[in-house]
């Protein structure tokens, strides 16, 4: 046994209303540069549709994540060892840019410098990569948004596998949700298996996995063993980039950008304890379907005597511990059973969890005989196929999710029953296999859902660690070498160098 | 040529090129490791990269192991081992011939991508298009000394080269003198060689320091770092 603590994610996918906030503060913050234009550490997918990059869930295709072999044992999809060496002059599982987009931006000094006219100036394309003219957009990072383009495309979606999906391209049957996707940190990340380097790694301390970008040496492999494609290849620096769960706000105690900013407030942070002794026996697991629980296996009850002595031997510290009892994540995943993971049957442990949508019920005409349980209608009859979810979470076992949407349609009919009627119906609550207490909590985190329940981030103490003093002066968040980038700007003699022909700003 | 200029390409050069490439090359590494890479456009143009990325590599390093191994075993081996001279040069030929075709069809597909792709051209560096060019021109006067060499299969001018390359890196100041007289198209083909040397650490080519071979012996296969453990080690 050997505890370690992890900065888990939840999304309350119940409650997000696809403002692409968090997708936008986030690039604001990280990816605003050359090269990662085209990069978005949290993007938000409106499903059903082929996502961002396209089709990335179809690892038929991208071979992204674990295969389990025979013999029981684990290997990344994309092959063993000798198989990536091989691969390496040119890999077979790249995705290209234009599978996410080619960048662009648009002529706007045109408008304000054209002469005059018989028609109105326009601000036209071009791209970010070429700085030439684009005549048309093909593709961008939210191209599907609000279930933008045919159905015929947007079903290509893998998480129809076992859905009769003709039926949801009707008007009247449609559906849509939100799924806002950023790096899992998992706790077995194939990325890191993949990388020849050793450049990739999971920080003991807190989870988060970094790229060393001083080691990597862009042999791109990582971007195709993230079965969730969120490694990015920077064009211009020849180094993947990642999600780096703003590792610097998180060692302070503070909520990540994407978290801080999310005006739904559905996103929720708190401290895991898992068991790293137990993470392989986990992901090897005989069925796609058991992965979840094995999952769950691997956390640790912070509020076992045992689990917390041996997270003490283990170099726990007591906040981290102190604030894994009170984790919200915690109490989501394990205590509630309501959040889950993004595809297990990827077989990397993800750690950004999410509690699936309700929706409306399916038709109007069949409201009135609908099958209902203590006034509630039946999951089965929502909009959102529980199949979908399923396989969206829950690698297509269906009852966990059902049991979820549950207890979510429970926790607004007890409240409802509370404030409308006055009457505390215990019933309601244990129909789903609560107490009225719990019920309560449940509607305090989730549905209250105040700023010190939903982020619950003990420090990092990286003064017991490192010396301060060597950091005095420093640039903070740079790359290459200190606060130089590793280029010259200016040429030997000290004029500038011929500019490469970039933006429409410089071609003017 | 005056024999100033063999002893200066032949007898200097190399030592200039050398240092450069082995200094430079800590240099760099030790000072901006965030330049380090390979520098792969694969991701902005997979194609045509499969086949000229695949056939260029695998024929650079069959022609980069024969070069090592036929330049710098000394010569009293082949000799111990009973391979005759003549034998050695029609293996050189004809094993060097094959990796070179290959290379050639390898690189005449990076470059053509290169110099015409506009995404590739565009996010170019200088020194990304001068090294392929650098290589296309050795490459191709590489495969232009095989007409000279079936001139004269008796493995003669090809012991002057082991010579010379083993004189150089045991430090015998008159190990200029056994190339003084050959053919210039071996000549320009050495000093082209050389160059290369001298380029090597302001240019891509340093991703070959840093080819990961060291992935295979990598016990399992999960990563974990822990500040402790930093603090330990300083």
């Amino acid at each position: 046994m050997k505890i370690r603590a992890q900065i888990a994610m939840v999304l309350n996918l119940d409650k997000c209303i696809g403002c692409h906030t968090c997708s936008v503060t986030c690039k604001n913050v990280w990816t605003s540069r050359e090269g990662m234009e085209y990069a978005w550490f949290n993007n938000v997918e409106t499903k059903p549709g082929v996502g961002y990059p396209k089709d990335w869930e179809n690892q038929k295709r991208w071979n992204g994540g674990w295969r389990r072999k025979s013999n029981g044992s684990i290997e990344p999809r994309i092959g063993a060892k000798w198989r990536v060496l091989a691969n390496i002059f040119a890999n077979p599982d790249l995705p290209e840019i234009d599978d996410y987009y080619e960048p662009f931006t648009f002529d706007y000094e045109h408008l304000q410098t054209a002469r005059e006219l018989e028609a109105f100036p326009t601000a036209r394309p071009r791209s970010l990569v070429t700085g030439k003219r684009m005549e048309k957009i093909e593709w961008g990072p939210n191209w599907e948004e609000i279930l933008g383009g045919e159905f015929a495309k947007r079903s290509k979606d893998y998480n129809f596998e076992g859905v009769q999906k003709e039926i949801y391209g009707q008007f009247e049957n449609t559906f849509m949700m939100y799924l806002p996707r950023l790096c899992e940190h998992c706790l077995n990340p194939a990325c890191v298996a993949s990388c020849p380097s050793g450049a990739i790694y999971k920080r003991a301390e807190d989870g988060i996995v970094l790229i060393d970008q001083e080691k990597c040496r862009g042999w791109r492999m990582c971007v195709s063993g993230c079965p969730y494609k969120k490694i990015y290849f920077n064009w211009s620096s020849g180094k993947s980039e990642k999600c780096i769960m703003c590792y610097p706000r998180i060692e302070a105690g503070q909520p990540t950008v994407c978290s801080e900013t999310c005006v739904g407030r559905i996103r929720y942070l708190g401290v895991m304890l898992y068991d790293a002794d137990r993470i392989e026996a986990a992901a090897s697991a005989a069925s796609d379907v058991d992965l979840y629980d094995a999952q769950c296996g691997v956390f640790c009850n912070p509020n076992d005597p045992g689990v917390i002595e041996q997270a003490r031997r283990d170099g726990v510290p007591e906040a981290w511990l102190e604030a894994a009892r009170q984790s919200p994540v915690w109490k989501m995943a394990m205590e509630w059973k309501v959040a889950f993971p993004l595809h297990p049957e990827y077989r990397t442990l993800p750690m950004v969890w999410y509690v699936p949508p309700l929706s409306p019920i399916q038709g109007a005409a069949e409201a009135g005989q609908m099958a209902s349980v203590n006034g509630m209608p039946d999951v089965r009859s929502l909009r959102i196929p529980l199949r979908y979810l399923a396989n969206l979470l829950t690698a297509g076992d269906e009852a966990p999710v059902a049991l979820a949407l549950e207890r979510m349609l429970a926790m607004r009919a007890y409240m409802r029953s509370k404030t409308i009627d006055g009457v505390i119906d215990h019933s309601i609550a244990q129909g789903v296999g609560l107490d009225a207490q719990t019920v309560e909590d449940m509607y305090r985190i989730m549905a209250i859902a105040n700023y010190e329940d939903r982020f619950v981030i003990p420090t990092a103490h990286r003064e017991t660690t490192e010396d301060a003093y060597d950091l005095r002066g420093g640039c903070g968040f740079s790359f290459g070498n200190g606060c130089s980038p590793g280029e010259t700007e200016t040429g030997l003699f000290g004029a500038a160098k011929r500019p490469r022909v970039k933006t429409p700003m410089e071609v003017a | 040529m005056s024999d100033f200029v063999n002893h200066a390409l032949f007898g200097w050069y190399p030592y200039l090129c050398l240092t450069v490439f082995i200094v430079g090359s800590i240099l760099r590494f030790d000072r901006e490791q965030y330049t380090w890479k390979a520098g792969s456009s694969q991701f902005l143009r997979a194609r045509q990269l499969r086949w000229g990325s695949n056939m260029f590599h695998v024929g650079v390093l069959m022609i980069f192991a024969g070069h090592f191994v036929g330049l710098l075993t000394p010569i009293w081996v082949f000799d111990a081992l009973g391979v005759a001279h003549s034998a050695k040069q029609m293996l050189a030929i004809v094993a060097g011939g094959f990796a070179g075709l290959l290379c050639l069809i390898g690189i005449a597909l990076l470059t053509g991508r290169r110099l015409l792709d506009a995404r590739i051209r565009a996010t170019s560096s200088f020194s990304d298009t001068a090294i392929l060019l650098v290589l296309f021109a050795q490459l191709l006067l590489g495969l232009g000394t095989i007409f000279v060499s079936l001139g004269h299969l008796d493995g003669h001018e090809m012991v002057k080269f082991m010579n010379w390359a083993q004189g150089v890196l045991t430090l015998q100041p008159n190990a200029w003198m056994y190339v003084a007289d050959v053919h210039p198209i071996f000549k320009c083909h050495l000093v082209l060689g050389m160059t290369i040397f001298l380029l090597f650490p302001f240019t891509r080519l340093v991703h070959i320091w840093s080819a990961p071979v060291w992935y295979l012996g990598r016990r399992g296969y999960q990563i974990v770092r822990t500040r402790a453990l930093a603090e330990a080690r300083r």
